[in-house]
């Protein structure tokens, strides 16, 4: 399959390692990736907090590009996918703010392709089967929890994901892989987003919530699929509370024995190559 | 002349706050209510009352992530997440944001964005240091991360930064 695929600026960034596996893991499973030409920022949270019809705006610009491309725009960042959603849902819903929209932006809007997220690709158009089938090194003794967060899945009417209080896809996706995923009640609970940088002693204690509850779920590691939550739990959790945190994609690039599938796990802030060598995985 | 609860009520453009019967449940499901001056619903009960002032002086609204727990689970589909959007705009029209450095984020990532479209995040945070006056905080994290490649001091801008520009001066509120 071919889609459109826009990475936004924290997988330029922060979250290269995002980028990086996608790419690898996308060749592999056959997902031709086409990046939206001269894309910009989405506006993340500082553009809806601040200025609605900006917020709306910003995303708009991106969609109408992708547009262009008359594919499925593949959105990794959880946060962007939110956003898109968001101006998507605004957009299709009220007329008038349309033709605003519009007005502001220069561009007709058409709605014509679909806004859609990593994980619902993989685990719908590829499938965990043909996942399976590609594993060479199953992930044996790793122990995740999966942890979506917020903005894959709230509101439900706009993101549209599975299952919204007890997703469930990252975990099919982690068995398929061959990982020992538990269960845990903090799959979609919040890690602080944006309050890590002004109200930093908030996000800590948020994020050592989330590494207790999935010490107590006998995790060894978490997973995750948005940069932001990536950023909050790999560097904000207090000393003795970390654990390793990954993209998922991350995972099923080693899982498949992927060319430079250990490179990434080099730029984490709290380096998970120990559990890894521990377990034999690399 | 127009009450603060019909003021909000327009800007939210969906479900009337009066629809809301204190259940409580987004305060049950709130991840911040122990950092927050005023509960979620208690908030809502202020803009019923009329309590203008008080609402958009508290710190409350900026405390808010936007996670939208509160309206998954509302069974009135009160959207207390946009409320709170409109209570933090109303609040820079009106000169009283509690928490500075929360909007100076905001604002330093926004000037990022229309400078070169895209956020380079040192910049970022060099912008933020310099308005919030916070500037030791996370230094080692910071120097920790350029050295593993996380903090590109040049990264690519878009392009066409005429029609990015050009969206912030329409959408620039009086």
């Amino acid at each position: 399959m071919k889609v459109s695929y826009y990475p936004g600026c924290s997988l330029h960034a922060t979250g290269k390692e995002y980028d990086q596996s996608m790419k690898a893991v996308s060749r592999a499973l056959d997902i031709q990736l086409k990046e939206v030409d001269d894309w910009s920022c989405c506006g993340a949270s500082s553009a809806h907090a601040t200025n609605f019809d900006l917020s709306i705006a910003l995303s708009a610009r991106n969609l109408v590009l992708a547009e262009k491309d008359a594919m499925d725009v593949m959105v990794p960042c959880a946060a962007c996918f939110n956003r898109f959603k968001t101006a998507e849902h605004h957009l299709k819903a009220d007329k008038d703010l349309k033709a605003k929209i519009e007005g502001v932006v220069g561009v007709k809007y058409q709605g014509g392709i679909a806004i859609r997220n990593p994980i619902d690709i993989i685990y719908n158009d590829i499938g965990v089967d043909a996942l399976a089938k590609k594993v060479t090194k199953p992930l044996a003794g790793l122990k995740p929890v999966s942890y979506y967060g917020c903005l894959l899945l709230r509101p439900p009417e706009v993101c549209e994901f599975e299952n919204y209080e007890n997703p469930y896809m990252m975990d099919k996706i982690m068995e398929a892989i061959g990982a020992d995923v538990k269960n845990w009640s903090y799959k979609t609970d919040c890690c602080g987003g944006s309050l890590a940088i002004s109200k930093t002693a908030i996000v800590v204690d948020m994020c050592d919530k989330l590494m207790n509850a999935a010490r107590e779920a006998d995790a060894n590691c978490v997973v995750t699929a948005c940069p932001l939550c990536m950023a909050n739990l790999d560097m904000r959790p207090s000393e003795g509370k970390k654990l390793p945190v990954f993209y998922f994609t991350e995972l099923i690039s080693l899982a498949m024995g992927l060319p430079g599938s250990k490179e990434t796990f080099k730029s984490h802030i709290f380096d998970p190559r120990p559990l890894l060598t521990q377990l034999g995985l690399i | 002349m127009e009450t603060f609860l019909e003021e909000v009520n327009k800007k939210i453009n969906g479900v009337p706050l009066q629809r809301c019967y204190h259940c409580r449940k987004c305060t049950a499901g709130c991840p911040m209510t122990k950092h927050m001056e005023y509960n979620p619903n208690k908030v809502i009960k202020m803009i019923q009352n009329g309590q203008r002032d008080k609402v958009l002086n508290s710190s409350t609204i900026w405390m808010c992530l936007s996670c939208e727990t509160c309206i998954t689970r509302c069974p009135n589909e009160v959207d207390i997440a946009s409320m709170m959007d409109v209570l933090r705009q109303m609040a820079i029209k009106n000169g009283t944001v509690r928490e500075a450095n929360v909007l100076k984020f905001h604002e330093s990532f926004l000037a990022g964005m229309k400078f070169g479209g895209r956020i380079n995040e040192p910049m970022m945070m060099v912008q933020y240091k310099l308005k919030s006056g916070d500037y030791f905080a996370d230094a080692l994290l910071g120097l920790d991360m350029f050295k593993k490649g996380k903090l590109a001091l040049l990264s690519p801008r878009t392009k066409d930064m005429k029609s990015v520009r050009n969206i912030f001066e329409k959408t620039k509120q009086s």
